[in-house]
């Protein structure tokens, strides 16, 4: 036994495990030139032939077979690999290598991977970059089929936790799902193909670590905490039974909670409260469901653009929509429309980049810049509204201009889906993302082209305060109590009701108690938030009475600094709640 | 037998990488002409997805398409479509 270590990455998944660790091995294969004779040449021709032909079926296999487990979208990938083994200048390098060098058959496939590698290399893309790994993993395969190597199926005879440099999705293919505690893994982001298979198998995941091969040996006992993106080696015992203990402690409080599911959130004094759940990915709508969300207030779709080799077709985005559409039906579920842009577009890999590009070309932006990417989600959207209660949401709106721009676009989208004589929904509900200070001012503008505001508080505070959270030094001014935000805040609340639209609110904002008291007295009747908030939120409501709440904001609307705010929520939020503070606002 | 050259600039805002590369290449592949990709000085075999690939063209890059053969015409017709396709 080893010393604990903690080893950080990327929380991918959430949950806890503890187990054992299985290191999938990296495999390399160093093959030794060997010279051949002019009349071996067409015998070693002909075991490339087969090992090709051995290897086709195997991915078509893995296709197939990955098409059944998680659906005909993740199978997509291998069409890569099938390519790069039909590949004619690829198979025509090797055959002249071993036709002109005399060499054997394995050596010429090595040299010609590395080889193409090696170019691959040298273009700056993240995306291709990406295929190189599916370009070595096709590789490896023809190898190990050269070699008649018996493809060995990773046999895990206990549960273990899987740690790899990556994995690829023929890698996943073959590990069995039922002996899998977790995944950690040296590379790879939150939509890496690793995170989503461990979302949607349920299971906790940390990504991204850098080291976990190299420190993690098999069999080293191991915590995975998939929520706080740590993996600890060798825990001492008190740190395992302090793991145990909250492990113990999330499952009793899901099973404490599990009777919110029924309540509606509704104050003291009989006002309706609306908590609607955020998403990124499909995987969560079980969550959803589970919590008894009153929908999906916010679908975010920038998961679909990265971590892959191309855009996602009309096709794959309307079956995603109209999957979490029908199983919300009659749930209203909000989708917001790409909100990605410039460098950050398909890259998963360079996300910090995000902050360069803050006041640039990104989301609405982007979008209008590149109307037939924009049109393609839009149709997908209007499709799938025909299956549930489906509605479109554009984030990053800045000016009236924008708004009208997105709006014609999306008529020339219809118009498009007419002349294909494809079926859409002709009234879909259009809102606005609140976000840039700009629109929360001219929302009374806004509101005559929308059918609903989502006040989106991250960007609105940051851009409000011109503060970056994500910069330590000046962290300490973002302020969501801030009183500039708060009139921002009212002014949006304020103009969508004298326009007759709804408003909710979307960012972290919306799921903090203190603020959560604070907005329903501003008027704010619709709340979207992490489903795992969503139970204690109900009860909160449930506590307090929508006068008491109105009397606060009414009396902080005189303040003037964040802190005053603050303080003055937190004493009367405290004296309504009484011994209950403790539990529900904390 | 039929040749066309004809200079082509790429439009796809991804450039000719991953998809849009695979679908070119799987496009070139349905026709019985020789088709050349020249770019600079490099002139390689685009029924290749390894050629197309390691040319690592952008959006905005010029290229010529030499095709050879009988269905040299049609072939074009349905090449410069994808890449002169802005959508990705």
């Amino acid at each position: 036994m080893g010393k604990e270590k903690i080893i950080k990455g990327i929380p991918a998944a959430p949950g806890i495990c503890i187990g054992k660790a299985y290191v999938k091995g990296k495999e390399t294969l160093q093959i030794k030139p060997r010279r051949i004779s002019k009349e071996e040449v067409s015998k070693e021709i002909l075991r490339l032939e087969e090992a090709l032909s051995l290897t086709r079926e195997e991915i078509l296999e893995l296709k197939k077979k990955i098409a059944q487990e998680m659906g005909e979208d993740h199978a997509q990938i291998f069409d890569a690999h099938l390519l790069f083994l039909e590949d004619r200048a690829f198979i025509e390098d090797i055959i002249n290598k071993v036709k002109k060098e005399k060499v054997n058959v394995e050596y010429a496939l090595q040299e010609s991977v590395k080889k193409y590698i090696n170019i691959f290399s040298k273009i700056e893309d993240e995306y291709l970059r990406e295929r190189t790994y599916d370009f070595q993993d096709v590789g490896k395969r023809i190898l190990k089929n050269m070699l008649k190597q018996k493809k060995a199926k990773e046999e895990l005879f206990e549960k273990s936790i899987i740690i790899a440099h990556d994995l690829s999705p023929s890698e996943t293919a073959s590990l069995k799902k039922d002996k899998i505690l977790g995944f950690v893994t040296d590379i790879g982001g939150r939509t890496s193909h690793t995170a989503i298979i461990a979302r949607s198998l349920g299971i906790p995941a940390v990504v991204g670590t850098q080291i976990a091969t190299q420190e993690i040996k098999t069999g080293d006992e191991l915590i995975i905490d998939g929520s706080k993106g740590e993996v600890i080696v060798n825990p001492t015992q008190k740190t395992l039974e302090e793991y145990k203990k909250e492990r113990e402690r999330r499952k009793r409080l899901i099973k404490k909670y599990s009777f919110t599911k029924k309540l509606i959130p509704t104050t003291l004094d009989g006002k309706e409260i609306k908590i609607l759940a955020n998403i990124e990915f499909p995987e969560e709508i079980s969550q959803v469901l589970d919590v008894g969300a009153q929908g999906i207030g916010l679908y975010r779709t920038e998961y679909f653009y990265m971590n892959r080799v191309s855009l996602p077709s009309e096709e794959e985005q309307y079956r995603a929509y109209k999957e979490v559409a029908r199983r919300l039906q009659p749930l209203p579920v909000t989708i917001r429309t790409l909100d990605l842009g410039g460098d950050k577009f398909l890259s998963p890999i360079r996300v910090p980049t995000e902050i360069q590009s803050f006041l640039g070309q990104r989301a609405i932006r982007f979008c209008l810049a590149h109307p037939e990417v924009f049109k393609t989600q839009l149709r997908a959207i209007l499709r799938a509204a025909l299956e549930g209660n489906l509605k479109v949401m554009y984030p990053m709106i800045s000016g009236v201009e924008e708004l009208i721009e997105a709006n014609k676009i999306l008529e020339e989208a219809k118009k498009e889906l007419k002349k294909q004589n494809k079926r859409f929904k002709e009234d879909l509900k259009v809102g606005v993302m609140i976000e840039v200070p700009s629109a929360a001012l001219i929302s009374d503008i806004l509101a005559k082209y929308a059918d609903f505001f989502s006040i989106g508080t991250n960007d609105l505070i940051q851009y409000s305060l011109a503060v970056d959270r994500a910069d330590e030094k000046v962290a300490y001014l973002y302020e969501p109590a801030h009183p500039a935000v708060l009139r921002l805040i009212k002014n949006v609340i304020d103009a969508a009701h004298s326009m007759n639209i709804e408003v909710s609110m979307c960012g972290e904002m919306a799921s903090e108690p203190i603020f959560i008291f604070l907005l329903i007295g501003m008027g704010l009747d619709e709340l979207s938030m992490p489903p795992s908030l969503i139970p204690k939120a109900k009860l909160l409501i449930r506590s307090i009475s929508y006068k008491e709440a109105h009397e606060v904001f009414k009396k902080v609307s005189g303040f003037s600094s964040p802190k005053e705010v603050e303080d003055y929520c937190i004493k009367e939020l405290r004296k309504i709640l009484k011994e209950k503070y403790e539990e529900l606002a904390i | 037998m039929i040749k066309i050259e004809e200079k082509i600039k790429i439009k796809n805002p991804l450039g000719l990488h991953a998809r849009p590369a695979a679908q070119f290449v799987k496009k070139a592949l349905e026709f019985n002409s020789q088709i050349l990709i020249k770019k600079d000085d490099q002139i390689l075999d685009a029924k290749s997805i390894m050629n197309i690939l390691s040319l690592g063209l952008e959006k905005d890059s010029q290229i010529v398409l030499i095709l050879e053969g009988p269905d040299a015409k049609e072939a074009l017709k349905e090449l410069k479509k994808i890449l002169e396709s802005e959508d990705g």
